[in-house]
């Protein structure tokens, strides 16, 4: 965090032009609703043009990394739901993956399916909220933003019924989930990801080729192909630059490699192909949730020999990641052979793809820094950490 | 990716450099290589540029506090000792105590997004915890490396030199500790956060020297 210049005079030398005009600074949030929680923008303004913007994050700081380091590798699962909090299970599973990783543990079969489709739906209700956010920064005030709450619902009251809870979901264990899927849930979530389509057919043609929607939104933030790889941002955005890098096929963790899904790709990299390329990723995970529904086997949904209480891995490292609805999530831990972890790492895709936020704004006007920071897609739980 | 052909290329192709390869015993398996910061950034150049290596994108940087530790070692020692019938040659045990070196250390997990391999694990180690906390940046490789590594300078302290703009980024600014280092105490008030703000500077003040504000009793 930094703060604000204490001299308004010498501020306001700092900002005069060489023609006599003047530069305005403006410190966007941390309390506005553009910025999707405590994240603040410091932004100096020609006239409506930006040119200058430097991101302040720690608002939210708690320090979650050290917290984990005092709590065994159990006791930081449910806290790893707060870190994205729209997308719990799959903090969840990148967590259990990179401890499975650490001490070697096997994932029954049924509960791999059942990963999948929890994560499946995770990302569904991510985007879906997503694009619904985006409408509603660009001005389509309530209407989109309700629709996609709709559908969202949906699927946050399956998870209550599966979990026990609608977003804090804390689900996955070392080796498996949780609980088994309740009687007739399948059925229940059969019926959701059956009506899906319907509204994503209904969102698109209500808005993808909308005239408004068009001119806001294309060639505004454009992020090259070549700096985003450099960046490290990973997710949606990385492919709507074109770049086709999407862990499910390129680690093939779980078992996604047993899926027939396809990887949409964007062209130009600007926010009008972040936003259709998230429409298309929920097409696509309708369609691995149908394979994943269909083939869903009975079995264990957890290994039974991994202990639950007095879990100490050996000493040694692992990395885990997975292709969370924001990006790579993964996790690094080091074991020193005692019950908590001796490092606990998280690597957060909505703090890694805020890295070009400046070179993506610098020349617009400051309404479309508004919408480009609502196409990253960030939530500063997982920001500040 | 194995770690041995690596290092034998990159000690072929930059002269000088020191490498070794840390063994992680876990199951995971994933080894890493330990470079010496003198050469740092001509061994990053040379894996993100090398055609079949193109490791174009640094995943994730984490730093790692190792403060000295004691390990404690029985060994056996021929000793001669005090026998009813004059002196006699005996084995005893005996603990022989050593201290770890203490250091601080980056890791850095590189993937190909062009050749989707990886990943290759890099680890760099400062001379001590103290002072000597230099390493050079990588953020003018890999933009990615901006954030954690400020995020590293700021809740560990290691300098990196070369960043652009190594300020903190979680903690505020007139912050002096590092939170993450495993001797780090938490101080008994963390409410009085300095600001800009002039009476919450004065009851600042006011409880860190025992006056009272103003004054007034």
């Amino acid at each position: 965090m930094s703060t604000l210049t204490l001299d308004p005079i010498a501020a306001k030398a700092s900002l005069l032009k060489k023609d006599g005009g003047q530069l305005l600074e403006v410190s966007m949030g941390p309390q506005h609703p553009s910025t999707h929680g405590v994240f603040r923008m410091d932004v100096v303004l020609d006239g409506e043009n930006v040119v200058k913007l430097k991101p302040i994050f720690g608002y939210l700081h708690r320090n979650h990394e050290k917290i984990a380091e005092d709590e065994t590798y159990l006791g930081s699962m449910p806290y790893t739901d707060r870190l994205d909090y729209f997308c719990s299970i799959t903090n969840n599973w990148a967590y259990a993956l990179a401890v499975e990783s650490l001490a070697g543990i096997e994932v029954p079969e049924r509960a791999q399916y059942i990963r999948v489709i929890t994560a499946e739906l995770t990302r569904l209700q991510n985007h879906a909220s997503l694009v619904g956010f985006l409408m509603q920064d660009m001005g389509a005030s309530g209407t989109p933003l309700m629709y996609a709450f709709r559908e969202r619902e949906k699927i946050l009251d399956l998870f209550e019924s599966l979990t026990g809870a609608r977003m804090m979901c804390n689900y996955m264990r070392f080796g498996g989930c949780r609980v088994d899927l309740p009687t007739g849930w399948l059925d229940q979530a059969k019926k959701v990801v059956a009506a899906f389509p319907k509204f994503l057919d209904e969102f698109e043609n209500l808005l993808v080729s909308n005239e408004i929607l068009m001119a806001r939104t294309q060639g505004v933030g454009i992020i090259p192909a070549e700096l985003i790889v450099n960046a490290g941002i990973t997710g949606p955005l990385l492919r709507a630059s074109g770049v086709n890098y999407d862990l499910r096929k390129v680690d093939k963790y779980g078992i996604y490699d047993r899926f027939t899904f396809r990887v949409p790709l964007g062209d130009h990299g600007d926010v009008y192909d972040r936003y259709m390329i998230r429409i298309l990723e929920m097409r696509e995970s309708v369609k691995i949730l149908e394979q994943a529904m269909r083939d869903i086997p009975e079995g264990p949904f957890t290994d039974p020999k991994t202990k639950v209480r007095n879990f100490r891995p050996k000493p040694g490292e692992a990395y885990g990641r997975i292709e969370a609805p924001k990006g790579e999530l993964g996790f690094y831990l080091i074991s020193d052979g005692s019950p908590n972890p001796y490092r606990y790492r998280v690597r957060p895709p909505s703090l890694i793809n805020l890295t070009v936020l400046e070179e993506m704004c610098l020349n617009r006007n400051i309404a479309d820094v508004v919408i480009i920071l609502g196409s990253v897609d960030i939530v500063m739980g997982e920001v500040d950490r | 990716m194995t770690l041995e052909p690596l290092k034998a290329e990159l000690e072929a192709n930059i002269p000088g450099c020191q490498l070794e390869i840390v063994n992680n015993p876990s199951p995971s398996g994933q080894h890493s290589l330990l470079i010496d910061p003198g050469h740092a950034l001509a061994i990053a150049l040379y894996l993100r540029d090398a055609a079949h290596l193109r490791f174009d994108y640094l995943s994730n940087v984490t730093g790692v506090d190792w403060p000295s530790r004691e390990l404690s070692e029985k060994i056996k020692v021929k000793k001669i000792v005090d026998g009813p019938d004059g002196p006699v040659e005996k084995e005893v045990d005996e603990v022989v105590k050593t201290q770890t070196h203490a250091h601080l250390e980056v890791v850095y997990h590189l993937y190909s997004m062009a050749l989707k391999h990886g990943p290759v694990i890099l680890r760099m180690r400062t001379e001590d915890r103290a002072d000597r906390v230099h390493l050079p940046s990588f953020t003018p490789i890999w933009r990615s490396a901006d954030f954690q590594e400020r995020e590293i300078f700021d809740l560990y302290g290691i300098l990196f030199d070369g960043h652009p703009d190594l300020r903190r980024i979680l903690m505020w600014d007139e912050f002096e500790d590092f939170p993450m280092r495993r001797d780090y105490v938490e101080p008994d008030d963390y409410e009085y956060e300095p600001t800009a703000h002039d009476d919450v500077l004065k009851k600042t003040i006011a409880h860190y020297t025992g006056e009272t504000p103003g004054g007034a009793a």
